[in-house]
């Protein structure tokens, strides 16, 4: 096949990669697309299978396409159970596990390219300035592949990495592997025929990438999915610049903006900046502002599930809002059973999701759909929001922060700003909570102390299989 | 600093590969372009997917990871073929893995 032909073959995969993309944009065509993108990797990898004999002029050895098959099948059998066997509730770990294998095969194909000139007697000069590029692939590479893995073990919660790690001048050690990164940089590009530099490098940046990642904590995890996604893709982009590879830059780029943009999404539904995410310390350390016995004294209602199945007798409209804390408690199905139960009494029952609910972007989504709940009833914030005041009942489930109306009425909060799910103004909230402790920010919510808010201090599942009994019995 | 930036720019101009550069930087500048264009119109109910899916993606690497175990072994020796498996090996669960998990993923959201 001639080099030609290969070039419509990857010009073919990258245009399917930007159609799925494309085909993403609606839950309907969205099964469509990843199709497409899959057809199109198919089309890259039997492509690739007649790369080399091209490049080399010859034939290939039977030799190197066993090797290639055994690969192949050896890494689809693997990711095939990874993706058969992974619940639900750990995608986030998974997204990062495979996140962390793609950066780790570019910094391989940069370094096994860089070996390869170099044996093939090519002058350090002539590998031109494709060395930057192989240099990046491996500093990008490595930081993504070990920042996955540490944002894997976190997600895991391994006991050793639950807690962000913080170790005295931590900011200056990290400055100073950045600059060892780059004057190593340097050094490979200087310097082509020292391998060994690269190799050097890699490990360096190897530890950049894990003691940037350790230190952020576990509510920060969205845009740490997201960053990390985004340097696989560059990472993918870099190396395909090493080996002259349109497809490679094409799919990498179209992955690095994905990245980028979901971060920016995830900053913004947080209020911070990205430097503050991946920099400054966060929770636990809210000291200014009112106590939790100044907001809650005295003015906190409970209520049993007897009483909370009253309130239904009259609601039209009941908005359910869930945190994290309801996937942990594995209650999506009791929720979904709630909501048909009180959808049988004619009533019109929504899901206001905010963005950072999860440990990802979307992840709250994937958890209802999981439980059967059909997606026109999940609402983003931006469309429930207006439609609180109308709502008779605003169920909380495992949300605390985003929640916190203090982030609209006091200045001051750590949370000033951020944009929340406004359920305190439904003419009644319900909070099921196990007790007042505080959310990731570490601050008091007003709303469980509120005139309309009613406190059911239960398990997040058990309350609600409660709650579904009373109203049945009632 | 300058001099550093100096000494790398004849590196690039001395081979004539800063045109090969240039061209690829023109293709990564564009398709990133294309990129933002096409995914800020994903839903935020659909991230989770768009994030499995583009991954996958990512796994593109497959390709350099390919040509490298094929063709290393003849000329450059088996450290390169062996970087070069490995590296297909990782690749291939990228790519499989994260497809594979998308459809899951997708297929929940499909069904009423």
């Amino acid at each position: 096949m001639s080099s030609a032909w290969l070039n419509l073959a990857y010009l073919t995969a990258s245009m399917l990669f930007i159609m799925a993309f494309k085909l993403m944009a609606r839950p309907r065509t969205a099964v469509q697309g990843n199709l497409y993108g899959a057809i199109g990797m198919a089309i890259a990898i039997v492509a690739a299978f007649y790369e080399y004999p091209v490049l080399l002029g010859r034939e290939a050895g039977v030799g190197g396409t066993v090797r290639i098959l055994l690969a192949l099948l050896l890494g689809g059998g693997i990711g095939g159970v990874l993706a058969i066997r992974a619940p639900m509730t750990s995608m986030p770990q998974m997204v990062a596990l495979l996140n962390g294998f793609g950066g780790a095969a570019s910094l391989l194909v940069a370094g096994a390219e860089l070996q390869a000139a170099l044996k093939h007697g090519a002058h350090p000069e002539a590998y031109g300035q494709m060395i930057l590029a192989t240099a990046a692939t491996g500093v990008i590479g490595a930081i993504t592949f070990w920042g996955s893995l540490a944002a894997f073990a976190k997600l895991q919660e391994y006991e050793q990495f639950k807690k962000p790690w913080s170790f005295p001048a931590q900011h200056v050690i990290n400055a100073g592997l950045a600059v060892v990164v780059l004057l190593l940089t340097w050094w490979v590009a200087a310097v082509p025929s020292a391998w060994y530099v690269y190799w050097l490098l890699v490990i360096v940046a190897s530890a950049l990438g894990v003691l940037l990642t350790m230190p952020i904590g576990g509510a920060d995890m969205p845009v740490v999915i997201c960053l990390l996604n985004s340097y696989s893709g560059i990472a993918a982009a870099a190396s395909g610049f090493v080996i002259d590879n349109n497809v490679l830059v094409i799919a990498g780029s179209l992955v690095g903006a994905s990245g980028i943009i979901l971060c920016q999404i995830m900053c913004k539904a947080m209020n911070r900046s990205l430097t503050n995410v991946l920099f400054g310390g966060f929770g636990g350390t809210a000291t200014s502002g009112p106590s939790a016995d100044d907001v809650y004294g005295g003015k906190v209602k409970s209520a049993g599930p007897e009483e909370i199945a009253m309130l239904f007798d009259t609601a039209r409209r009941v908005v359910i809002v869930p945190g994290y804390g309801l996937a942990v408690a594995q209650a999506q199905h009791s929720v979904r059973d709630l909501a048909n139960l009180l959808q049988s009494k004619g009533i019109e029952v929504l899901y206001a999701i905010h963005p950072v609910a999860g440990r990802m972007p979307g992840h709250m989504n994937v958890l209802l759909a999981e439980a059967n709940v059909p997606y026109d009833l999940m609402r983003e914030m931006d469309d429930i929001n207006p439609m609180f005041p109308e709502t008779d009942v605003a169920i909380v489930l495992g949300a605390n922060d985003v929640v916190n109306p203090m982030a609209r009425t006091d200045p001051k909060s750590p949370i000033a700003g951020m944009p929340i799910l406004n359920v305190d103004q439904a003419r009644t909230v319900v909070v099921v909570k196990r007790s007042l402790s505080p959310g990731f920010a570490g601050i008091p919510n007003p709303l469980f102390a509120a005139d309309n808010t009613l406190m059911y201090f239960a398990d997040g599942k058990k309350a609600v299989l409660d709650l579904v009994a009373a109203i049945k019995a009632g | 600093m300058p001099t550093m930036t100096f000494q790398l720019c004849l590196l690039a101009e001395s081979v004539g590969g800063f045109d090969q550069f240039i061209r690829l930087l023109t293709v990564f500048l564009l398709a990133m372009w294309v990129g933002f264009e096409v995914i800020t119109k994903v839903p935020p109910i659909l991230h989770t997917p768009l994030t499995s899916g583009s991954n996958a993606v990512s796994g593109i690497t497959i390709v350099g990871s390919m040509v490298a175990t094929g063709a290393a072994a003849a000329t450059a020796g088996w450290f390169a073929t062996s970087l070069g498996f490995v590296a297909a090996v990782f690749a291939m669960i990228n790519v499989v893995g994260g497809f594979l998990v998308t459809h899951r993923m997708l297929m929940m959201f499909k069904k009423k």
